[in-house]
């Protein structure tokens, strides 16, 4: 049995905790861009955390369900509904046969991310079902999803009996809203911070930074003072990593997402938190942000604890569950 | 301890060899990476050193290690920091990192490099070299000329990056070497050698780009199917040859 897309949406692809271990091999990682928000909607029920999801932005695709399952959507809210009623989100949502999830209305966030309780058979590539789209492999046949794709679920599992006769039915569990409003992300020192002069460690510090048209899953482009140098130094490529925040040679920031190139030879002048990358991730086109420094340790405390909280929820969840199938 | 707050770098040596002495720097790479920086400069015996620290800690697959990127001079390593966190719960995972690097011994294996010797075929007819003739004019040198400087060297592989299996060599005689173009171009077809700089590099996919193109070859540089898929590894040694054009859709049809 499988799920078939009924209509295409404007970017919805496979995306899992990333294809780590390739880098070496100019293959970069991919996978889900708010990793938290994946995540959850895994934990929720009771999955691994880092297990394939679609991920979706806005206009998202309508999905027709051929088998009854359990969902799970969580991060942006584009007002998902079935068969026409709306459902919440961050809650396990029993689907029936047949049922039709659409989203409607663009609420808030970018991103959001439908996970369902019978996997889904993707193509797995270097132990990722991770979308690459630059060179089209993983994932849905390394693509965005489009109409009539219909992807197989793997495993069996029997879940009619808490539906009694209704197309969707709401498990007793849920999690609170995750999506914050903040807009001041934390970052760390970057290698060549000290490069920068004083002035302009002090507007990284204390301007305002809007995100520009140019921003999709290979990195956001930001619009803001231009940062000058105290000299000009030209750089070997060296590795990057999600969340680097490269100046560019007019003085301009970009942040890399999720689909970054492995090595980048522009001046890193700080990281954003991992912590905070879901946060990044959930930010639009003009949505304006500001950087807010702060040490190691506690970026590292602060990943540690989302951590914490998801596999506690994700245990949670799946004894839960087990109870119910 | 703020080992963590940049530029604050820790410097010290790596013991490879009982009488080398390496020196080096290390810094963190955001919360979850650190990068051993040995040098500043594009030079083959600091890449040798990257790719010896990067083969042994490949080999040793740590469970706390999920990335490892071998640049021209530094090694960047990728590390698990709740593992790392549970397991060494009195520092932080950059503290942890820092300290078992610090205390690596350069195995013996690790020393022994692996050279492998890549000859590799190229047309440089000019269907399939759209930059070559600007590249001869601009150098004051003939077409000839730069087909026959551009094979005359043994190049080495120090980075793959960019794409999937996108070599960076290096480097190519001064006569040669030129920048990226002004305009990169929306398509550059797989297969396709370029120059930027003293670079040369080979694009394995087709992809939008900005080196000076040069010529191209049949070779199949990345293949998802194939257990490896990436043809070139860091460390490789290649040298180019001249084919023609029949050659080249002969070789083609015979991979294919």
């Amino acid at each position: 049995m499988s799920l078939c897309i009924i209509k295409a949406g404007l970017l919805d692809t496979i995306q899992d905790g990333g294809r780590w271990g390739y880098q070496h091999l100019g293959i970069n990682t991919n996978g889900a861009m708010d990793v938290y928000a994946a995540g959850l909607a895994n934990a929720l029920l009771g999955k691994a955390l880092s297990e394939a999801v679609i991920e979706m932005q806005f206009p998202a695709a309508q999905i027709c369900f051929e088998q009854a399952t359990i969902i799970a959507i969580t991060g942006a809210d584009f007002s998902p509904r079935i068969n026409g009623v709306a459902i919440p989100l961050n809650h396990p949502v029993v689907v029936a046969k047949g049922s039709m999830l659409q989203f409607v209305k663009f609420l808030k966030g970018t991103r959001c991310y439908l996970s369902l309780l019978h996997s889904l058979q993707v193509e797995s590539w270097l132990n990722s079902s991770s979308t690459n789209l630059k060179i089209a492999v993983g994932g849905f046949e390394g693509r965005r999803l489009q109409k009539e794709d219909v992807i197989p679920f793997i495993n069996q599992y029997k879940v009619e009996h808490l539906l009694q006769n209704v197309a969707f039915a709401l498990l007793p569990w849920k999690a609170n809203d995750a999506l914050e409003k903040r807009n001041k992300l934390q970052v760390v020192y970057g290698s060549e911070w000290h490069l920068l002069t004083e002035e302009a460690q002090h507007q990284f510090q204390h301007s305002f930074f809007q995100i520009t048209n140019d921003a999709d899953r290979m990195g956001y482009r930001l619009q803001g003072p231009a940062l000058e140098f105290k000299q000009h130094s030209s750089l070997l490529s060296s590795a990057v990593n999600f969340g680097t925040i490269q100046a560019l040679p007019n003085g301009q920031l970009i942040i890399l997402m999720a689909d970054h190139q492995t090595t980048g030879g522009y001046p890193k002048v700080a990281h954003v938190i991992t912590a905070d990358l879901s946060l990044l991730a959930q930010k639009n086109t003009n949505n304006t942000i500001q950087f807010k420094v702060t040490d190691g340790a506690t970026a590292e405390e602060k990943l540690v604890a989302q951590q914490k909280n998801l596999r506690g929820l994700q245990i949670a969840c799946k004894f839960r569950l087990e109870e119910l199938l | 301890m703020c080992f963590f707050i940049v530029p604050c770098y820790k410097f010290g040596t790596f013991r490879f060899q009982m009488h080398t002495f390496h020196p080096y720097s290390i810094f963190p790479l955001g919360d979850r990476a650190l990068t051993i920086e040995f040098g500043h400069v594009l030079n083959e015996e600091l890449n040798e050193k990257v790719l010896r620290l990067f083969r042994q800690l490949k080999s040793k697959a740590y469970p706390f290690v999920v990335d490892l990127l071998p640049a021209y001079s530094s090694l960047t390593v990728y590390y698990d920091v709740p593992y790392l966190r549970q397991h060494y719960p009195l520092q932080t995972a950059f503290e942890t990192m820092v300290l078992g690097i610090e205390n690596l011994r350069m195995e013996e294996e690790a020393l022994q490099t692996e050279k492998r010797l890549m000859k590799v075929p190229v047309c440089y007819e000019r269907s399939f070299a759209p930059d070559i003739e600007e590249l001869a004019k601009s150098k004051n040198i003939s077409v000839e000329e730069v087909i026959r400087l551009h094979m005359s060297k043994t190049y080495r592989v120090y980075l793959i990056g960019f794409l999937p299996g996108f070599p960076y060599m290096g480097e190519v005689d001064e006569r040669i070497a030129m920048p990226r173009r002004e305009q990169p171009r929306t398509h550059v077809a797989a297969g396709s050698v370029g120059i930027a700089g003293k670079q040369t590099g080979i694009y394995p996919t087709t992809s939008p780009g900005g080196w000076q193109i040069i010529g191209r070859t049949p070779l199949t540089l990345f293949n998802q199917h194939q257990t490896d898929p990436v043809l070139f590894s860091p460390g490789d040694e290649v040298q180019f040859y001249s084919i023609t054009e029949d050659e080249f859709v002969h070789y083609q049809s015979r991979t294919a």
